[in-house]
């Protein structure tokens, strides 16, 4: 019991950090709030710390927690990493937009850090229920982060809009977990899968195994905003305030894509063949109609959220790929290559959203397109880390969008689904159009505001700088990271 | 053979009661329809052996949970004119949706899966169904119920930031600012010479 305590201390460390910042922000008079946010950004490295030491304390081994609730491998150690710096430098981003608009407040700092303690628990879950627990703790977060900005109409609107379709989502996820459980006997995921490698056998059980995982696969695609399930993800995304949509477009997709392994290729790969081929259609709709709609938009916002929706479609190609008849000598390429494409697409969403909050000040929200023309006569340097951005998301060499798009489509590929890559490289095309758009508004159009940017804090200056470049960085060498996540699916 | 009959008898009138519980005009008749749905589930779940689950239910849901729910829904000024716009405009589709739904699950398990069901089996005398719960909530799924208690500390945060506001014309009083009232705040002495009477 005692060594379990020591397994789960990233998530305890949250947890006690977060009910501090709640109690010391009660005394924190001033309206930048500097104490909470350095202690917001401590609890996040004690909980780095704390993740390094459980890592290193069990070798890259996997420990199971609380009977086998909760996982602890590299798989989870890296996407907790990842996830504590994609909150942090949300943090970052966010400070002056938040205090401009009076939504730094204490609660903000708290429901941020539980929501990351929401996805932690989800990307250590090992257990149906825990999958289910942490999926709640982050949405009930996002929720009320939405509506955080009482007076904005539009807030609250994508607020109840989320709110109900997360609330029906996880509805069906949890009907398809039920049905799963009845079949198997058991919430244990090393136990269902376990018996569904026995019960698959037969036509009967097989079809009632299959029935449960219609309605997880639902689940899951809500989570991650695929087509046909993405209607909330463009509205959300315009509706809530900018610091809230760079939180819910960048770390959340990795828990979603931890939630995604656990279940299907943890729970469910003897069924491999049947969840594939439903991810094959949901991966080729929303390529479709995140490409093709993302045109039609005005709003950056509701652009950027059209473009998470292709995205998200275009890491399915991995996930879908891992087993071909049986065989799954690819599989740690296949889900290396999705978990790669993750991480790299939370690392361009942040830039990108990160640029809009960067641009914008007191009065001003920077969310239409012609709010970028000419940005290059106004300051060259940040017009050309948005170029990076922009390249990177449409997958231009030498960027590493176009190395994490190369890697999945190698794995497509490799797996004999040769009709997939060709459709998803004509979407991808079809997507660098308005990628392309962007910086031909920066670099070729009239401001229609010439005065030069309004000066910002050094932190989110060298931040915004050091997250475009190292997608250049990223992109000649990808080895390691490539390595890191390949490595981390070896050992599941 | 009695305990199947009771089954049915309690699945129709879920059944049944869930049905009015979408199709209620008034909403108070809704909330009295919930109630009747709750108490029936806990009935269901007395014939399973799961006493606690059952004595829960009803004192959790109907006793807490829906009177307080009926007392916001007569609270709040519902229009129920404007509730009921669009109702047989939406019938149609709606009827088609669930209809088709239901209709797909059943040719998906009717005749696979119906004989699987087995009945519970008998327990031992002095079994005790609440203590097995609790023995089991702070074991082997310790975690899990920790998660649910964050969930719901999450869930009081996030109630009290949405609705807490701080109105700056609002006349509240504040206890503590009264209490640290010192004499030399409310009353100032002022030395003068004396007028003299004329």
């Amino acid at each position: 019991m005692m060594l379990d305590f020591i397994v789960v201390l990233p998530e305890l460390v949250l947890l006690f950090g977060a009910c501090a910042l709640m109690l010391v922000d009660l005394y924190v008079k001033s309206e930048q709030r500097r104490v909470s946010l350095a202690m917001a950004q401590a609890v996040l490295l004690l909980a780095a710390v704390a993740t390094l030491l459980v890592l290193l304390g069990s070798g890259g081994e996997l420990i199971y927690a609380f009977g086998k609730l909760y996982v602890a491998d590299v798989m989870a150690h890296l996407l907790k990493l990842s996830a504590y710096a994609a909150v942090s430098m949300v943090l970052v981003y966010s400070r002056q937009y938040l205090i401009d608009r009076d939504l730094m407040t204490g609660e903000f700092l708290t429901l941020l850090l539980f929501a990351l303690l929401g996805m932690m628990v989800m990307m250590s879950a090992n257990s149906f229920l825990t999958v289910y627990l942490g999926l709640e703790l982050l949405s009930l977060c996002l929720y009320a982060m939405v509506a955080l900005n009482r007076d904005s109409a539009t807030a609250t609107e994508a607020a109840m809009k989320y709110f109900v379709l997360g609330a029906l989502a996880s509805g069906m996820l949890l009907y398809g977990m039920s049905m799963l459980y009845g079949a198997t006997g058991s919430l244990n995921i090393n136990e269902v899968a376990k018996q569904v490698a026995i019960l698959s056998k037969d036509s009967t059980q097989h079809a009632f195994l299959i029935f449960g995982l219609v309605f997880v696969v639902c689940g899951i695609a809500f989570k991650l905003g695929l087509a046909p399930f993405h209607m909330w993800i463009p509205d959300v995304y315009q509706g809530a305030p900018t610091a809230v949509t760079l939180l819910i477009g960048t770390a959340p997709k990795l828990a979603a894509f931890a939630m995604a392994m656990r279940l299907l290729v943890n729970g469910l790969l003897d069924l491999a063949h049947d969840w594939q081929q439903m991810l094959a259609i949901l991966a080729v709709l929303s390529m479709a109609i995140g490409n093709i709609t993302a045109i039609a938009q005005s709003n950056l916002k509701r652009m950027l959220a059209y473009s998470t929706i292709a995205h998200m479609g275009f890491m399915l190609l991995g996930l879908l790929s891992g087993v071909v008849g049986g065989n799954w000598r690819n599989a740690p390429d296949a889900y290396g290559a999705a978990m790669f494409y993750t991480i790299v697409y939370v690392l361009m969403s942040l830039g990108s959203f990160g640029v809009l909050l960067f641009l914008s000040h007191k009065g001003f929200e920077c969310e239409k397109l012609e709010d970028l023309k000419g940005l290059n006569r106004r300051n060259p340097w940040y017009a050309f880390i948005v170029l990076l951005l922009m390249f990177s998301l449409a997958g231009v060499p030498p960027t590493v969008g176009f190395y994490a798009k190369l890697a999945v489509l190698s794995a497509v590929v490799n797996a004999g689904m040769l009709w997939l890559a060709v459709v998803a490289v004509l979407l991808s095309l079809i997507g660098a159009y308005y990628y392309l758009r962007i910086v031909k508004l920066m670099y070729f159009d009239e401001p229609s505001d010439a005065t030069p940017l309004a000066e910002r804090p050094r932190a989110v200056r060298l931040l915004l700088s050091a997250n475009g470049l190292a997608l250049l960085v990223l992109g000649i060498l990808p080895q390691p990271l490539m390595a890191i996540c390949v490595f981390a699916i070896h050992k599941l | 053979m009695f305990e199947a009959l009771l089954f049915y008898v309690f699945g129709f009138v879920i059944l049944a009661s869930a049905l009015c519980v979408i199709t209620a005009r008034n909403p108070v008749y809704a909330a009295l329809y919930l109630v009747l749905a709750f108490f029936t589930s806990s009935a269901i779940w007395l014939l399973l052996h799961a006493e606690f689950l059952a004595i829960t239910l009803v004192l959790v849901y109907v006793g807490a949970v829906m009177v307080l729910f009926l007392f916001v829904v007569m609270m709040l000024d519902i229009n129920l004119e404007r509730l009921r716009e669009g109702f047989w405009q939406y019938l149609p589709l709606g009827a088609t949706v669930g209809f088709l739904m239901a209709a797909e699950m059943a040719a998906m398990l009717y005749g696979r899966w119906s004989g699987l069901a087995t009945p519970p089996r008998a327990l031992p005398p002095g079994y005790s169904n609440t203590k097995e719960l609790g023995r089991l909530l702070y074991t082997d799924y310790v975690y899990a119920f920790e998660l649910a208690a964050v969930v719901l500390l999450v869930a009081i945060i996030a109630a009290i930031a949405l609705t807490l506001r701080r109105r700056k014309d609002s006349r509240s009083q504040d206890p503590s600012q009264q209490v640290k009232a010192r004499r030399a705040d409310r009353v100032r002495l002022v030395s003068m010479p004396s007028e003299n009477d004329r």
